[in-house]
């Protein structure tokens, strides 16, 4: 099946001189949850906003569920439900009030069922007819979800949807959006919490300086973070590794104080009993040893480092 | 056609109106009140009737187009100014709406607004004087035309102000003076010269002539030249708006 986003090429200079987005591709298919990790001002909230019609691209193209995005801006447009990152709602109109607009705007004619039930989901029904000015930080982000949910959308992105918000409510919103990909919505969300990604995404994207330097499944990401390396603190430095001990991934360090052997714990055998018996055996003695487990943000920060 | 979608906008910005009831139609209605007061009464009874029309009968027009160009300004850039201002503006621009579609919504409430001002207004002239409407057609005509026109100018304002205190710039500076100097409270028949020959560069002398006209039938400027004008404005701000949109100008940067 065609993917419900694809974006070719995209770039986005803005008029201060500033490139946002560098040659963008991505292909999202439906009924993911994608999460695009990036630091501040990496171009993740530029990259939505093109996608929703907010920001005009400079190069390139976007389809979403096979139409342009300007030239069918109505089709695409009516696909998509947006969660801004900042908190900007109207202060004076009710919950109901608003949502209801939210609906109104993308075209569809009144349905109260609905808006009521994406209130009830949200928690927000017992506050429809509070002021927005009247909520707390993290009930109108769920405003924000519910006008986003307001008019039925097949995808739906979430800018940094968790920043500001206590452990509770987060664990709230991931169970939100669960629900929802069940429900057959694509997610895309953006955050610099690799936990979020870890728990939520199906795939993830790594976006820096405005280029995508990586996307895999979380699975394949999972599996290089499964690698697990030990230190040997040796007690006498070795100049070169014995013949006997060839057939390990064996490293070591410079000044053959220290040996590093790196192995998969998700592995049958990690072949760590063997390798000590084997040292042994080879006269080889240690002081101290200790472990290490590469995790998604070591891989994150080393990708980000590595293209500056 | 989002006809749901002009709808909500235009509910929105109805509702705005509602909750600021004081605002917006109670403060203007009470200076008016305030000017048939001091001009209308006060010094009117002692000025002589202009081309056969008492001074406070003859001031109801301009008073009307002030108030229909002020508010109709304040209502429509404010209307989109705000949502640029606290970000909800996304909503707007993410949304599956034509660039018609938005200025119904927005210029379509605010110019309502003003000519639900503009009629309470002449309510309340009747009061203080006997009201007298010469062509009722054509008063409304002008009435529906200048507050459309001068809502899409505000709309206009807003969308290229970035503070606060742009949004009030061109009222203040341009719009009032313009309003007051355009023949509201005289003909400008009266101006010396070259002075009368200098006002037919404002384009208010045509707007409140005109509305004038629908009154009493006494016009500075021919009604066919009034029209041409008002409809000649809209036409202008229609395609600056146009524009915009199409560049995405302080909106899609």
């Amino acid at each position: 099946m065609r993917p419900i986003i694809e974006i070719v090429g995209l770039s986005k200079t803005y008029a201060s001189g500033f490139t946002a987005l560098k040659h963008v591709d991505l292909e999202i298919q439906r009924g993911e949850i994608f999460a695009l990790l990036g630091p501040n001002g990496a171009g993740k909230t530029t990259l939505i906003s093109i996608v929703c019609g907010i920001v005009n691209p400079s190069t390139g193209t976007v389809h979403v569920g096979g139409h342009e995005i300007r030239k069918d801006f109505r089709a695409t447009r009516s696909l998509i439900g947006l969660v801004p990152q900042e908190l900007t709602t109207d202060a004076f109109e009710s919950v109901w009030a608003t949502v209801s607009f939210s609906r109104g705007l993308f075209g569809l004619p009144p349905n109260p069922a609905h808006i009521e039930k994406v209130l009830k989901e949200l928690s927000l029904w017992d506050k429809k007819d509070s002021r927005i000015m009247m909520l707390s930080g993290g009930m109108k982000r769920r405003v924000l979800i519910a006008k986003a949910l307001s008019h039925e959308p097949k995808v739906l992105f979430l800018d940094e949807p968790t920043a500001g918000v206590d452990v509770s409510l987060r664990k709230d919103m991931w169970e939100v959006v669960r629900k929802l990909r069940d429900s057959g919505v694509t997610i895309i969300l953006t955050t610099h919490y690799l936990e979020e990604a870890e728990e939520m995404a199906d795939r993830i994207g790594v976006i820096t300086k405005g280029e995508l330097i990586l996307i895999e499944d979380k699975a394949v990401l999972m599996r290089k973070l499964g690698k697990k390396q030990l230190t040997l603190h040796l007690h006498e430095r070795l100049d070169a590794l014995p013949e006997s001990l060839s057939a390990y991934s064996l490293a070591l360090n410079s000044d053959g104080q220290e040996l590093i052997y790196t192995y998969d714990i998700q592995a049958e055998r990690t072949g760590i009993t063997r390798l000590l018996k084997d040292l042994a055996e080879a006269g080889i003695r240690f002081r101290d040893l200790n472990t290490t487990q590469s995790s998604l943000e070591d891989i994150f920060v080393d990708l980000v480092r590595q293209t500056q | 056609m989002n006809y749901h979608g002009m709808r909500a906008i235009y509910r929105f910005e109805m509702a705005r109106t509602g909750r600021t009831l004081m605002q917006s139609i109670v403060s203007p209605v009470i200076s008016t009140s305030l000017y048939f007061v001091v001009f209308g009464a006060a010094i009117g009874s002692r000025i002589n009737q202009i081309e056969g029309v008492s001074y406070g009968a003859f001031i109801v027009p301009g008073l009307i187009m002030l108030t229909l160009l002020t508010q109709s300004i304040a209502n429509a850039s404010f209307g989109i100014y705000f949502p640029r201002f606290t970000g909800t503006i996304y909503e707007l621009l993410s949304a599956p709406l034509s660039f018609i579609e938005i200025l119904v919504g927005y210029v379509g409430a605010a110019a309502s607004k003003s000519i639900i001002l503009g009629l309470i207004i002449l309510a309340t002239a009747g009061f203080f004087v006997p009201l007298h409407i010469a062509h009722p057609f054509w008063m409304l005509a002008f009435l529906l035309l200048t507050s459309v026109a001068f809502s899409l100018f505000g709309f206009i304002i807003g969308i290229w102000a970035d503070g606060f205190e742009k949004l009030q710039i061109i009222p203040l500076l341009i719009i009032t003076p313009l309003t007051f100097l355009g023949g509201t409270f005289y003909s400008i028949s009266v101006l010396p010269a070259p002075w009368n020959t200098i006002a037919l560069f404002n384009p208010v002398v045509y707007l409140v002539s005109g509305f004038r006209w629908s009154f009493y039938e006494v016009a500075d400027v021919s009604v066919v030249l009034s029209l041409f004008m008002t409809v000649a404005f809209l036409a202008i701000c229609l395609a600056v708006v146009g524009w915009m949109f199409k560049t995405g100008y302080r909106l899609r940067n």
